[in-house]
């Protein structure tokens, strides 16, 4: 990580990285460090050829690849969920006083003497104090919109400013650095499928910890791939009439039961190689993404792409671009971040808007902590304590959550922001109000966080 | 070892005592078809007892009867193969002891080539039924030999089929038989034995006859040889428990035989085995009557296998009953018999196996789900395949076909034998063809399209949901 001086950090980035190729032995934790949720998971891989993506699967170890084909299959049949949620994290704590700044707060400048940034004009009208980063304006736009609910101090009471322990409090849904699943995992052993792994998927490459499930199965994988017809001898005109005939020879209606079943499964299969036709190899969403060469703006786009295909993803985390723990020389870093963050985040909105999915998805962003107030030597700011979340969607109330403290009540003993909502309060209404499902059987004590309304 | 049966265990047939299962009576009739009997209902049986028809196979077969095409399938005499060896792609004799994926292609070859279809098609039925997975076993030379135990007894007696398949190396392998010992009883084995091959899930057995089947079962032992793996075979009777045993209320000092005796013999077993085996051949259940039927017969015949397979075979339901999603591997092996086509590709092993039927390695020891045959991923894998099959017959665009779509339609109906299709299938590929037809606008295309479309419509025959299903 540039501009870095926090080997703990780089440390645990390491550590999560050894821990995610599973079965090749756990590195030594350091006392104190809590195991990431999923840790030790086998991880299989396979092709999927029902929806032709290379797939690795997490959990459900009984499964042979054919079944869990099978289960991906019947729910592909079965059609989409009704509600997607999308979690994206901020990884190494983004400094949520420069995101919205604090702008019309008089300690704002002495706590930031060098930090501090020029009013942008991008003003957040439901706290006038405050103002979004001038790299942030894709944030201002989605706001003004009302698809933005903003949690300008989010956290818990007691916060660790460890990266490895906050982040994994955060995954499990409880300040408990024993617990081994990640609460979108909990929440899919609760009401999710046996067989089918794309109803919790990673983007990262490896399993994220917030989707480690005890007994169903998850899937990593890194796009869509392939799922063509090929025939030997055909070309051409007549090659696209070939493959419109399957779909005719799927379309055929009678009373046996096993040519019905072969009829539906050819027609399934006409329309799956038709929806993943266009990315095939190189597919064009169809809105702009900005340029990059991190792979977040592309995973947002082959996510929505895959989500265009009716695939039945129900369950989405993944990692931003970049890496937010900007203990020095943060200006240049945070602001070229935070740019390409937020249009990629944008962008997958108007995407799923022009795809028609946007009441389908909810997006929630967050990071493992805010940092302190007061800058440090370096021009750069250290581990803090609550920090900013936000909630994307067209179905969002668009209005703030909790209240942003202010720096001269809201710091706490070591200079650093007071939440004020708790994270489990947010995850507690986001599996009640978006999935549908009594938080009780998935955060710990889901009744001591109160709920907020999320959704209009 | 003893052999002496167990006491109050009659083992040549029913005897009073054993009426506490299905009443005996011989007296009921099993149904006989007795509608027309002509090449579509011959392609049928050809289907569902073999691997399909090879072209003009099911016109011949029609011309013996009912009776007499059951009688030939059931007694179809010395093993012949017919057509050319079994080659690689470099057009070496495949390897299967050692090659992997020979043993694939082994098996396919003789279900393409064999004159017995029917034999080929129980071994397929028994490799499904006490299914041994190489997964496990790690031997494709123990694999081939277990199977070829399932080639012999096939349509024999199914008590001696489970007393060959219980000291089978492979499943001795497979389910831990020669591990299971007097002083470490591995219970693997008695149980599947009783859940899997011969009772049925909770039927008619405790927990206790678990153990009790486990203990009666111990004896078996192999060695192990750095070259060669598991070796020597054997039963040791220094390994086997020799005191009185417990197994569904009888008492005695049993061994591995009466374990199967007894197993084969309780009341809840000729159910499980009437309708187990009717399903391989007929997707709904059996009536009732005839259920009971088809038990009495089984039982009368002293557990003959293919007494029961004939009645089932020349029962109304097999052609007036509804169709059939064909396994992979009969799906491929049909095809290839069709094109008379000898194995010459090691494609066909992969293939199947991501069309969902790898021989000689079933899921587990439950064997294949039948109603798991299809979906997207399988029906691709069954696209690849047909396309492989036509792929050296494929047409060049400088190859003369008519510009004619009910002519290019016949001759590609013709490619694969003349099978019968649904009328709505038959119009989807009309209309796919006469539209072909209708974008050739220029003469270029007159001419280069009709190949093209021919060779288009023999891959869309083989993959239509007609041709998936029997």
């Amino acid at each position: 990580m540039r501009n870095c001086g926090c080997n703990e950090f780089s440390r645990s980035s390491l550590l999560r990285k050894a821990v995610a190729q599973a079965g090749e032995g756990l590195p030594a934790i350091e006392p104190g460090m809590p195991l990431p949720a999923g840790t030790g998971l086998d991880r299989r891989s396979f092709l999927a050829r029902s929806v032709g993506l290379a797939v690795a699967v997490y959990g459900a170890t009984a499964l042979s690849p054919r079944a869990l084909d099978h289960g991906i299959a019947q729910a592909l049949a079965a059609g989409p969920p009704d509600t997607v949620l999308v979690s994206i994290f901020l990884d190494g704590g983004v400094d949520s006083l420069s995101v919205l700044f604090p702008h019309g707060d008089p300690e704002y400048r002495r706590l930031r003497p060098k930090l501090a940034l020029p009013d942008s004009g991008l003003v957040f009208p439901e706290d006038t104090r405050l103002r979004w980063h001038p790299s942030a304006q894709a944030f201002h736009t989605l706001h003004s919109e009302g698809k933005l609910s903003v949690l300008p101090a989010i956290g818990y009471t007691n916060a660790d400013q460890s990266h490895f322990t906050s982040r994994h409090y955060w995954e499990v849904g409880n300040t408990d650095p024993r617990l081994e699943t990640g609460w979108l995992g909990r929440y899919l052993d609760h009401v999710g499928s046996p067989d089918n792994p794309l109803q919790g998927v990673s983007l990262d490459g490896d399993l994220s910890p917030s989707l480690a499930t005890a007994r169903k199965p998850v899937a990593a994988l890194s796009g869509p791939s392939d799922y063509s017809f090929w025939s030997p001898g055909v070309w051409g005109k007549v090659e696209e009439r070939m493959l419109d005939a399957i779909g005719a020879l799927g379309s055929a209606r009678g009373h046996d039961a096993a040519l019905r079943t072969a009829r539906e499964v050819t027609f399934q299969s006409h329309r799956l190689r038709q929806q993943l036709e266009p990315f095939g190899g190189d597919f064009t969403p169809p809105v702009a993404y900005p340029d990059s060469d991190t792979g977040f703006p592309r995973q947002l786009a082959g996510l929505a792409a895959m989500l265009g295909a009716g695939l039945p993803l129900h369950c989405v985390a993944l990692s931003a671009n970049g890496g937010y723990d900007t203990h020095s020389d943060q200006a240049q870093e945070l602001a070229d971040n935070l740019e390409l963050a937020s249009r990629s985040l944008l962008a997958f909105q108007r995407d799923l808007e022009a795809r028609g999915l946007a009441d389908r998805v909810l997006t929630l962003v967050w990071s493992e902590f805010g940092r302190r107030a007061e800058e440090n030597g370096s021009d750069g700011t250290d581990h803090g304590a609550a920090g900013i979340g936000l909630l994307m969607g067209a179905r969002v109330r668009g209005t703030m959550i909790g209240e942003f403290p202010g720096l001269k009540n809201g710091l706490d003993d070591d200079g650093n922001l007071k939440a004020t909502v708790d994270y489990r309060t947010i995850y507690s209404s986001v599996l009640e109000q978006w999935l549908q499902t009594d938080a009780a059987a998935v955060i710990p004590k889901a009744a001591a966080y109160g709920r907020v309304p999320l959704l209009r | 070892m003893t052999t002496r049966p167990p006491k109050g265990l009659g083992i040549r047939g029913p005897t009073p005592k054993q009426t506490a299962g299905t009443p005996l009576s011989t007296a009921r009739k099993i149904p006989v078809h007795r509608g027309r009997f002509g090449p579509a209902e011959a392609e049928r049986l050809l289907w569902r007892a073999g691997f399909g028809p090879r072209p003009g196979e099911a016109k011949k077969l029609a011309k013996k009867g009912l009776h007499g095409a059951v009688h030939s399938l059931t007694h179809p005499g010395r093993d012949r193969l017919v057509g050319p060896k079994p080659v690689d792609e470099d057009h070496h004799p495949i390897a299967p002891l050692d090659a992997w994926g020979h043993d694939h292609l082994w098996w396919l070859d003789r279900m393409v080539r064999s004159n017995r279809p029917l034999v080929e098609r129980m071994t397929l039925v028994w490799h499904d039924w006490f299914a041994t997975s190489n997964e496990g076993v790690g031997s494709q030379r123990l694999m081939l030999k277990q199977n070829q135990l399932f080639r012999s007894h096939g349509l024999g007696s199914f008590e001696q089929l489970l007393l060959s398949v219980t000291k089978d190396p492979a499943m001795l392998l497979w389910l831990n038989g020669t591990e299971n010992e007097k002083d470490a009883p591995n219970e693997n084995y008695g149980r599947e034995m009783m859940e899997l091959f011969t009772l049925g899930a909770s039927r008619g057995y405790s927990e206790r006859d678990v153990r009790e089947q486990a203990r009666a079962l111990t004896g078996w032992r192999n060695d192990w040889d750095d070259d060669k793996g598991p070796v020597n075979f054997r039963y040791d009777a220094k390994r086997h428990d020799p005191g009185a045993k417990r197994i569904f209320g009888k008492r005695g000092h049993f061994t591995w035989r009466d374990s199967c005796r007894l197993a084969v013999h309780h009341p809840k077993h000729r159910a499980f085995f009437v309708e187990k085996l009717w399903s391989y051949f007929i997707p709904t259940k059996p009536p009732a009557a005839t259920d009971r039927a088809l038990q009495a017969l089984y039982v009368r015949r002293g557990f003959q296998v293919r007494p029961v397979v004939e009645a089932i075979l020349k029962h109304p339901l097999l052609y007036n009953g509804p169709r059939m999603v064909k396994p992979p591997a009969v799906f491929l092996a049909g095809m290839l018999r069709a094109r008379k086509r000898g194995i010459d590709t090691e494609a066909w092993t992969w293939l199947s196996n991501q069309a969902g039927q790898q021989l000689f390695y079933p899921p587990n020891v439950a064997g294949w789900d039948d109603n798991r045959w299809l979906d997207t991923a399988s029906f691709l894998a069954r696209w690849d395949l047909a396309g492989r099959v036509v792929r050296p017959y494929a047409l060049k665009t400088d190859d003369k076909a008519p510009l004619d779509p009910d002519k290019l339609l016949a001759r590609a109906l013709d490619f694969w034998g003349g099978p019968r299709l649904t009328p709505p299938t038959h119009r989807a590929l009309k209309t796919f063809a006469v539209h072909a037809i209708g974008d050739a606008d220029r003469k270029w295309k007159k001419e280069q399209y009709p190949p093209l479309i021919e060779n288009a419509l023999r891959h869309l025959i083989a993959v239509s949901p007609d041709m998936q299903t029997s």
